[in-house]
């Protein structure tokens, strides 16, 4: 037991950044007036033992202090705190939001965490090593030396059946999922089908119920035995639950009524005319304006885009 | 390397800072001090104190000048200042009693020990607008500052008394034993460890002191209206309103070495204690009925957050303390209650719907369509029997009248 514990501070002690404050970055952009990844390294250090737990635990939400931060809450404060707490000088970062790196509020978390760690910055999804996101999967296959933190607005897929939080967390206890059962049974009587957009319910590892943060139904095979570790963050929930690789993750689903996406192979991308990712609808300005779809993850779309004019060049 | 700048939302990012100063700046007026701010806006550099949960008048009063005055922005800037300083101590209890009172008024009974004390208080006038005000010139403040100073030279100071230390109603009440005892919960909590909850995530039931430290954080506009909903209606608390101070509080830490305490100043604060009948259920059969007292404190001069406080937390007490009937309405549902009351959090959360929502609404898009699909299918299968009964009964659909709408052309 006490070697156990401590192996547990050995490891603490060693993934903690320690003289971080004091190591000059490589491009030495950092500002020295905070604190390398601006929490202190206690604050830091909390949010890297709940992250242990969870992953020790698939699924589960487990509480933890969250810091206020210099961003709103619901504004990716969880998904924040979860990179700030993991990040390290050699880390190269790729924020987006939406699926775009240039959204506004992508380039805003990038903003602080550039200035307050100095660390490299990327939009290439297999250049970055931690890749903070927010509604979004990104398209290329993530390695198990990546990890993608997920910014998440709910934390309990509960809510929608028992918002009282003091209930459902007896209910995950007891795995007492019979009410989303309901909920999904009376969703297909009236709609004719799972009427669940985003945020869709998921049982990770065969025992919790977990919400999946409000990706497309597109994303979430994604999540499951993937081989990247993927972090959640909930800032003003203050909870934080993980999915270690190769998890098992199902969305909630009938035999006949099966778990379906938005995936539509008829429509394709107007931009890299990709027909394997998921779209959005844009309005073309224009003498005849009308709607289009685009790649929802702009850096893969745009990697297609200039790797086709390459092709297209050496043809010629 | 470093920064990649990627198209579109930095610059975009960029040029709103930009243009926020220029709206602040474009009518080209003095730019207020924050000592201005810090004195003549004091109510709401104490709002912004107490809600930012940081007792620091000048960064208050900066907070409220780089906000514009906007209460939230004001509070939330202060609460982010607040997780980049270290936490070097905490300060040890301090008691209400202790106070250097502005102000102090009891509902309960019109002669109290120390007596009652008006203070400063906007209670007693009429509101009416004073344009006065729009001339106002520091002549003009300075010669009515010296006019008041010679009055005050006039009154009589008694001698020997410490100047505003009052005792307390509600230790009156104690003695007179119509007081009721803190529950045994309630005690073994006290003699542990006050909860922390920046700290330590809330979690429910929560203890006494997470709740009160929640709701002297909390906003003030979403206290009182879980107060007013319970005493309006949708609870049944009657409470009065046993004590309500203005003043200043000293602040002790203990000494690292000698852990003596040693006092490092003093801060403004208010603070509430209301009572209410101890509903029956709560009064053990062979005790006699009391009053039980809820508590609110807050930062600063706040009357409307500490009584609202005060009585939720009483409403709250009562709640826990009986199961099954008495009080009642959304005021007396803890979760509820605690949940909701934090500005920086409410008003983010609220505010984040401005966020990008491309890729959810696109998804919400597709279930909209399958569902329509499957109304559509259900109408025409409803249109379709409608169709056979009334072919069937040789019923007359349903027309519109003639010259239905023409009214409305003509106008």
């Amino acid at each position: 037991m006490e070697q156990a514990q401590n192996w547990l501070n050995d490891f603490l002690e060693q993934s903690t950044p320690r003289e971080a404050a004091l190591e000059e970055t490589a491009d030495g952009e950092r500002d020295t007036l905070y604190n390398f990844g601006m929490l202190d390294e206690d604050s830091k250090r909390e949010v890297r033992r709940k992250l242990l737990k969870a992953v020790a635990i698939p699924g589960h939400q487990v509480p933890f202090a969250s810091r206020d931060l210099p961003i709103a809450r619901g504004w990716g404060t969880g998904g924040l705190q979860v990179t700030l707490a993991l990040i390290e000088p050699h880390d190269i970062l790729k924020v987006i939001d939406q699926g775009d790196d240039a959204s506004v509020n992508a380039v805003n978390l990038r903003r602080l965490i550039q200035k307050t760690t100095g660390v490299e910055i990327t939009s290439d999804t297999l250049e970055a090593t931690i890749i903070q996101s927010r509604h979004r999967i990104p398209e290329e296959l993530l390695r198990d030396d990546q990890i993608l933190v997920l910014q998440v607005p709910m934390a309990d897929p509960l809510r929608w059946v028992e918002p009282a939080v003091e209930r459902a967390t007896e209910m995950h206890a007891e795995a007492d999922y019979g009410p989303m059962w309901v909920y999904m049974y009376e969703s297909v009587v009236r709609t004719g089908d799972m009427n669940i957009s985003s945020q869709y319910p998921v049982m990770v590892a065969e025992r919790y119920l977990m919400d999946p943060s409000p990706i497309p139904r597109y994303d979430v095979p994604r999540l499951h035995r993937a081989e990247t570790l993927y972090l959640f963050g909930a800032g003003r929930e203050k909870r934080v639950y993980a999915i270690p690789p190769y998890t098992n993750v199902a969305p909630l689903e009938f035999e006949d009524y099966p778990f379906t996406t938005e995936h539509n192979p008829q429509q394709h991308c107007e931009k890299c005319g990709a027909n394997d990712t998921f779209l959005t609808s844009h309005y073309l300005e224009g003498q005849s304006g009308r709607w289009a779809y685009f790649c929802s993850d702009t850096s893969y779309c745009d990697k297609r885009t200039s790797n086709q004019s390459v092709i297209r060049e050496e043809s010629r | 390397m470093g920064y990649v700048a990627v198209k579109g939302g930095t610059q975009a990012v960029l040029n709103a800072e930009q243009l926020v100063e220029y709206f602040r700046l474009k009518g080209e007026s003095e730019p207020i001090t924050t000592d201005q701010i810090e004195q003549q806006m004091r109510l709401a550099v104490d709002r912004a104190m107490s809600e930012g949960s940081l007792y620091a008048p000048e960064l208050a009063a900066l907070a409220l000048k780089q906000s514009e005055g906007d209460a939230l922005e004001a509070s939330f800037l202060l609460r982010a200042y607040r997780s980049t300083v270290p936490r070097l101590a905490y300060s040890l209890p301090t008691q209400g009693a202790k106070m250097r009172l502005l102000r102090r008024i009891s509902s309960t009974f019109k002669d109290i020990p120390g007596g009652q004390l008006l203070g400063p208080t906007r209670d007693y006038q009429v509101r009416l607008l004073n344009p006065l005000l729009t001339k106002e010139t520091s002549a003009t403040t300075r010669r009515y500052l010296a006019e008041l100073e010679e009055k005050l030279k006039k009154v009589p100071v008694e001698s020997g008394q410490p100047i505003g230390i009052f005792p307390k109603v509600a230790d009156s009440m104690r003695t007179l034993g119509i007081l009721a005892e803190p529950t045994a919960q309630d005690k073994a909590e006290a003699a542990t460890e006050p909860y922390d909850t920046t700290r330590k995530a809330l979690s429910f039931p929560a203890p006494r002191s997470a709740r009160l430290q929640t709701m002297a954080r909390g906003e003030v506009g979403s206290l009182l209206t879980f107060a007013y909903s319970s005493v309006r209606g949708y609870g049944d608390t009657h409470p009065t309103l046993g004590e309500l101070r203005v003043g200043y509080l000293p602040v002790a830490v203990a000494h690292p070495m000698t852990g003596e305490a040693v006092e490092i100043g003093e801060i403004l604060a208010t603070e509430c204690e209301m009572v209410s009948r101890v509903t029956e259920a709560e009064e053990s059969e062979e005790s006699q009925p009391k009053f039980g007292l809820g508590y609110g404190f807050s930062f600063g001069h706040s009357e409307v957050k500490t009584i609202s406080m005060a009585i939720i937390d009483r409403v709250l007490s009562a709640a826990k303390e009986l199961t099954g009937h008495g009080q009642s309405g959304p005021a007396a549902d803890e979760e509820f209650v605690l949940q909701h009351i934090d500005g920086i959090e409410s008003s983010g959360f609220t505010a984040h719907f401005k966020l990008p929502h491309y890729v959810t609404f696109q998804a919400d898009l597709s279930v909209l369509e399958s569902t329509r699909e499957h109304k559509a299918a259900k109408s025409v299968e409803a249109a379709e029997q409608r169709r056979q009964i009334t072919s069937k009964h040789k019923l007359k659909p349903l027309g519109i009248a003639p010259g239905m709408g023409e009214e409305e052309e003509d106008e």
